[in-house]
This record gives structure tokens, sequence and C-alpha cells, in this order.
């Protein structure tokens, strides 16, 4: 059956499964939008700016598991997607994003809109393709999806020039696809595996380290049962927050540059380290010979050989998929008689509730201002820790990732990578797509829900209920903290002046605004937006403290244990 | 360190700014970079020489491992290997230097591949240290100009880059 370019690309992407495509049309996707709009199985959601389409696809994903798709216009379409494709990128969500291109005979002539789109992607995607022939067409968007998810997980950009979406073509989509190029690897290797295992029964100090990996892979029940076996201490990442639960007695919380005491001086007082899809980035270990002053030995399994002693050398590596390589770990638990050394562990775990009971992320509410702490341990106890809480970047998101507790995968939904303002709205838009009856909160400040406030349009097209909790400080708020530290209080373009009236602001694009200024508010406002407004949009703007820091606080390129906590100052 | 890295890759538009987009964005170092299509038209060999610290070339040889386009990646001087490069060198021979230039030329296994009355192109193979040796072996004032095309390399024996 002969089909055109456009039928193919639909066909391909019901083909998928796929649900919901995010995106804005324009010149060079005109023929795609028209096979769009004769069908009904794969539902367009019209973002206001490509940059919220590719965020709202990438959260669709990783509340989801499934991959996130999107289609933008070429030139400025494209170029206004790049911050979230790259965002995507740097916290290996798997996406698929269709971009227009000009003719294929215009290529290169500086057509009207056109981008070398291929060009500009290429360090901020895991791979990318140029369509040049029409027959190319169902393989290549077959091969997308397929890079995309697999292996370590990232997005992947097709080009579709508009000629090759009006010729036609014999269509049938390949049932699978190999390359010989790329053959990523699921299971570790066994005799690691037993090394591992042997190390870390030895262990008289052991800490677990898990990061966004275990998410990635689902293996976060995995995770719980082997570490609950074995009765070690173990910390999340901002990424891997909810791979392990929260309320659990073994979890010592976030561990880094705004991590707790019991993780940090965990992580740089054991003696054997269990790393597990992390990669002990900058913001986690800031100092690696601080780091390897004190010796461990380290056991670090990830997807990607790369990730492996790139920052901090390992002892034991182990290349492969998470939920496999604990697959394993737990059979070859189960097969020896060997356990870890109780009194050993009992004499860490008095050493680590020592350090849990500093209570480091105390802070103190009175009876005048607003606590932003406060406010995101309200919205921890009104929404029963059930949420899908969405943040942008700043002190916002440190404070919703230290005070809200997560005790489930894929419910926790930040940019922590490339940290990109503007995420939090369209992000909490593609989690309520991915989860229709989900209760969604996005954590924000008011410097931050600027940057993507065109979607509170978006989310009246669509109705979507998300609830926007405004941590309003009326300063980049992590940007001031870090004047205040490191520059001498001298406040250079921290302050947001000419704010808008954020009520007024949501009611005109037909929403709920609240405006709350006291403590006593607080919960009150909150039960009223989950309970009354349930089904509305509601904007939640709390002012709140203007002098309130993030703590503890390592600074940049400090070890684990030079931490700097509230009580210091 | 340096180093001499062989890559098989996918022959398709692109993959060569893939790789040397890498090694920009990652700060690594390239002293050279040649590519040409294989026996097998589908297939491209790249050798790239770069210089870096064990970690470094580590790092360098995982996320060539990483790119889709990139079939087998192998560092060449971990074993014994051979390594040649091409140089075409025009240079001024006139009076006296002609037979001189004739001569250097001849010790180095160079040919002359192109002469004018006060010219020779001289085509010269060999390792990098042969090809500069020879340069400092004439006079520079007569050089008119030098073009190398990088090392390519290859290894001894059994070692065989093929999928």
């Amino acid at each position: 059956m002969l089909l055109t370019g456009a039928e193919i690309v639909i066909k391909c992407l019901q083909e998928e499964k796929v649900d919901y495509v995010f995106g804005y049309p324009g010149g060079s996707v005109l023929y795609l939008y028209d096979e769009l709009f004769k069908q009904d199985q794969v539902k367009h959601i019209l973002v206001r700016h490509e940059q919220a389409a590719v965020h709202a696809a990438d959260a669709y994903s990783r509340s989801s598991q499934k991959i996130g798709v999107c289609m933008v216009t070429s030139g400025p379409g494209v170029t206004n997607a790049v911050t979230g494709i790259a965002t995507a990128y740097m916290d290996s969500i798997p996406l698929v994003v269709i971009s227009g291109q000009v003719p294929t005979h215009y290529i290169g002539q500086d057509a009207f809109q056109e981008a070398d789109t291929v060009g500009i992607t290429r360090p901020c995607v895991k791979h990318n393709f140029l369509v040049k022939d029409v027959k190319d067409l169902a393989l290549t968007i077959k091969k997308a999806f397929y890079i995309a998810k697999t292996g370590r997980p990232g997005p992947v950009l097709v080009d579709i020039p508009k000629d090759i979406t009006n010729q036609k073509c014999d269509f049938s989509y390949p049932k699978s696809v190999t390359m010989r190029s790329y053959n990523p690897v699921t299971k570790g290797h066994s005799g690691q595996i037993k090394k591992a295992l042997q190390l870390l029964l030895e262990a008289k100090r052991p800490m677990v380290y898990a990061g966004g990996g275990v998410i990635l892979s689902d293996a976060a029940d995995k995770l719980a049962s082997f570490i609950r076996a074995l009765g070690y201490p173990i910390t999340n990442t901002l990424m891997g927050l909810g791979g392990y639960p929260a309320t659990d007695k073994q979890f010592v919380g976030m561990l880094g540059m705004h991590g707790t005491v019991e993780a940090n001086m965990a992580m740089q007082n054991c003696d054997v380290l269990l790393a597990i899809g992390a990669r002990f980035d900058d913001r986690v270990i800031g100092n690696p010979e601080h780091f390897n002053d004190a010796r461990r030995r380290i056991i670090h399994i990830d997807i990607d050989p790369s990730s492996i002693s790139k920052r901090v050398k390992v002892d034991v590596p182990i290349v492969g998929n998470v939920a496999d390589v604990l697959d394993d770990l737990l059979k070859q638990l189960a097969a020896t008689d060997t356990r870890p050394d109780a009194k050993a562990l009992a004499v860490w775990w008095k050493q680590i509730e020592e350090w849990r009971a500093r209570k480091c992320l105390k802070y103190k509410q009175g009876s005048d201002v607003i606590m932003p702490q406060y406010v995101v341990e309200k919205l921890y106890e009104v929404t029963g820790g059930d949420a899908f809480v969405t943040s942008d970047v700043g002190q916002h998101q440190m404070w919703a990732a230290q005070y809200y507790k997560f005790d489930k995968p894929r419910r926790w939904i930040n940019s922590g990578g490339l940290g990109t303002m503007g995420f939090g709205l369209p992000a909490a838009m593609g989690a309520r797509f991915a989860n229709p009856k989900a209760t969604v909160a996005c954590v924000t400040g008011e410097a931050s829900i600027q940057m993507c406030i065109q979607e509170l349009s978006t989310c009246k097209q669509y109705r979507l209920p998300i609830k926007i909790v405004n941590l309003n400080n009326r300063y980049l708020g992590m940007v001031r903290q870090w004047q205040e530290m490191f520059h001498g209080n001298r406040y250079s373009e921290s302050y947001v002046d000419a704010l808008p009236d954020f009520v007024k602001l949501a009611e005109s694009y037909g929403h709920v605004g609240m405006h709350i200024e006291k403590p006593e508010d607080v919960e009150p406002a909150l039960r009223k937006a989950f309970t009354t407004h349930k089904n509305d949009l509601v904007f939640l703007n709390f002012l709140t403290d203007q002098t309130a820091n993030v703590f503890p606080m390592i600074a940049a390129g400090k070890g684990l244990s030079e931490m700097i906590l509230a009580e210091d100052l | 360190m340096r180093h001499i890295i062989s890559i098989l890759l996918e022959n398709e538009a692109g993959a060569l700014s893939r790789v040397s987009g890498l090694f920009s964005a990652r700060a690594y170092n390239i002293e050279s970079l040649t590519v040409a299509p294989t026996e097998d038209p589908s297939l491209s060999r790249m050798t790239i020489v770069s210089i870096g610290s064990d970690d470094v070339i580590e790092q360098i040889t995982k996320q060539l491992n990483k790119l889709i386009d990139v079939v087998k990646v192998v560092d060449l001087s971990e074993a014994a290997h051979i390594e040649r490069e091409l140089m075409l060198v025009k240079v001024r021979a006139t009076g006296k230097d002609r037979e001189e230039m004739k001569r250097i030329a001849d010790i180095f296994r160079g040919r002359i591949i192109d002469v004018t009355e006060s010219t020779y192109a001289i085509e010269l193979t060999g390792n990098n240290a042969k090809l500069d040796a020879f340069l400092e072996a004439i006079d520079s004032a007569l050089i008119l100009e030098t073009v190398r095309t990088g090392v390519c390399g290859i290894g001894r024996g059994d070692r065989i880059l093929k999928i």
C-alpha cells in the first residue's frame, strides 16, 4: 500500500502505541498535522511554546515509563525545543522528537525557517537522524524508539524535510530492529556480581547510594528487597528520590550539596560503598580528592560504562541494567549462607543514628512569616505523600526534595542534571496526562514559574487541575543564597522586581488564584485547593521568608563532611 | 601519553562530526584525525591521535563506544602496531640546492613527484618522527609548502580491527 511520508509517521506512532504527542504546528510539519487531524488514536496536545512540549513529553515519560513524543516545526520550533531536549538528555529520559525541516532541495540555501537541526541538537541527543528518502522513514522511526528506550535512555530526534512527508512509498513497519553498531548490554558480569556480593557481606560500615538509574530501570521493588535483606543504610540522589521509600528507617535522606548529615557522613565514612545507577556527579561528590582521602571500596552498577570511574575510581565495576543486576544479586544472596556482620552493623547504625540525631533539616516556623520548608511539609501532609510533585530549579526544588518524603518511584519529577528553570509547569502537564487521575503539584518559585507561565493557557484548554505551589520570596533564592554566602551579600540582579499579581494572572487564564501570607493560613489554603478546588488549577502564591536558606550546604568543591548547617550560622 | 585510537564507524553523513564534536564538547585533544571508507563501503575507518592521561584516554574510548554510529574502538598504542603518515613538501630547488634536495629526499626514501625549473614536490611516508626529521634536515628557508595526512595505524600480527 502506498502511503505518504506524513501517513507513515502517524502510522509508526500508532504502531508504537503512542497516546500523546506534545507539539506545536508550523510550515514544515503541515502534512504531518494534516494526518494527525484525520485520526484520533494519537492525541495531540497543543502547548504554547516548544520548550514546554518537550518538558511535558519528558515528564510524561518520567511519570509513566513510556516514551515521550513531541513534534515541532523547523527553525525556531527546533531551537525552542533545544532546552527541553538538553534537559531530557542530562537526565537520561527516553524521548522521540519529530522535527520538520525545509524541503530537501532547500537545505543549505538559508531557506525560511531553516536551521541545521541535526547539527544544533547533536550534543544534546542520544542520537539524531535526517531522513533524506521516504523509503527510510519507517525504519528510522523504529530505530528512534529503539535507541531512545534501550541502554542508557535518552532523547532521539528525527528531522524530516517537508517534501519527504508528501512523497509516497510502500509502508510496512519493522517488527524489530538490529544495529551492528548498537548493542546495549543488560545482564551484568556474573563473576563481578559475585565479587560485589562478597565484598558487601564483608562490610563493617556499608553504605548504599542509589540514583536515577533505579527509577529508569523500574528496579525500586528489587532495590528495596535487596537493601532490606541486608539491613544497610541507603541514600538517594536528587534524581533517585522515590527509588527507595523515604519513610523507611534504613533511608538516611538525600545526599550531596544539600543532603543530610547522616547521608553525607555515612558516604564519607563507610568502608564499602554500593553505587547503583548513580554517577558521582559534582553535586554529590564535590571534591573527589577529599572523598578519596577516606579509604573505602566501591562497587558501581551502571548501564553506561562511561559513568564508571569517570570522577571517582571504583573497585568492582558492573556494567548492566540495574534491574537485571539486582535480580542476580538477590539470587546470589538467597544462595549463600553468609550474612552481614550483625555486630559491626549495629555499631555502624549507632553512629548513623548519632548523625541523624543532629536533625539537620530542622527550622523554626514562627507566627509572622511563612517558612518555605513549612509549606512543603504541609503539602506532604495534605496530599498524603502520594502526589506527583514536579519542580523548577532553585531553593524551592531543594526544599521539595528535602521535605516531601517520596515513597514511590516516578513521583518526584525535576530537572536534576541540566537544572532547567521553567521545567515545573509543563512537567506537571505531562505527569497529569500520563496519570489522569493523580494529584499533581508543581512546587516552584516566582522566578522559575515565569519562564513557562504561558502554559497556564494549555492547562485551561485541557482542564488540567494542577496545583501550583509558588514559594514566592521575591528573590532568585538560590542565587541570592550564594551571593550571601560567597559574594559578600551583594545581591546582584537577584531581586525580582515588578512581579505580576499571580492571583489575577491565574484568574485571567481562567484558573483559581490564592494569596497566602500568614503561617496559619498555609494548611487551610492547601486543603481548600486539594478538596474544594480538586478539579481546578489552583495557583497558590505563598509569600515566604526572604532570608531562608537551604541547609545543610556543601560549598562547591568541598568535601562531603564539610557541610555548613543552619545551626552553625 | 600519546595514543592512537582506531575507530570503525558507519559511513554515514554526520558520523565524522559526531566524533569530532565529542572531542570538542568534552575538551579532549586531537593531534590528528584521518578517515576514509574501508573495503566495505558502508564502513569508515578513522584514526585519531590524542594526548591524555590513561584516565582521559579510557573516557575517550568509552565515550566513542557510546556513539550510535561507532561499531568498534581500539587503542592501537596499547600493543605492537605500525603507524604511518604521508607528507607532501614543496621546496625551492635551484642551483646547488637542487642536487642537495634530491640527495636528502633519497636518504629519507622520499620520491620527487613533481618537478618545475625552480621547485620539487616531494612525497614522504613514515612515522611522525621521520617526517619531522626530514623537515629539520632540509634548509627551512627552502620549504614552500607542506601538507600532512595525519597518522593512520594498524595493529601488528593477529590484531585485527574488523566486524
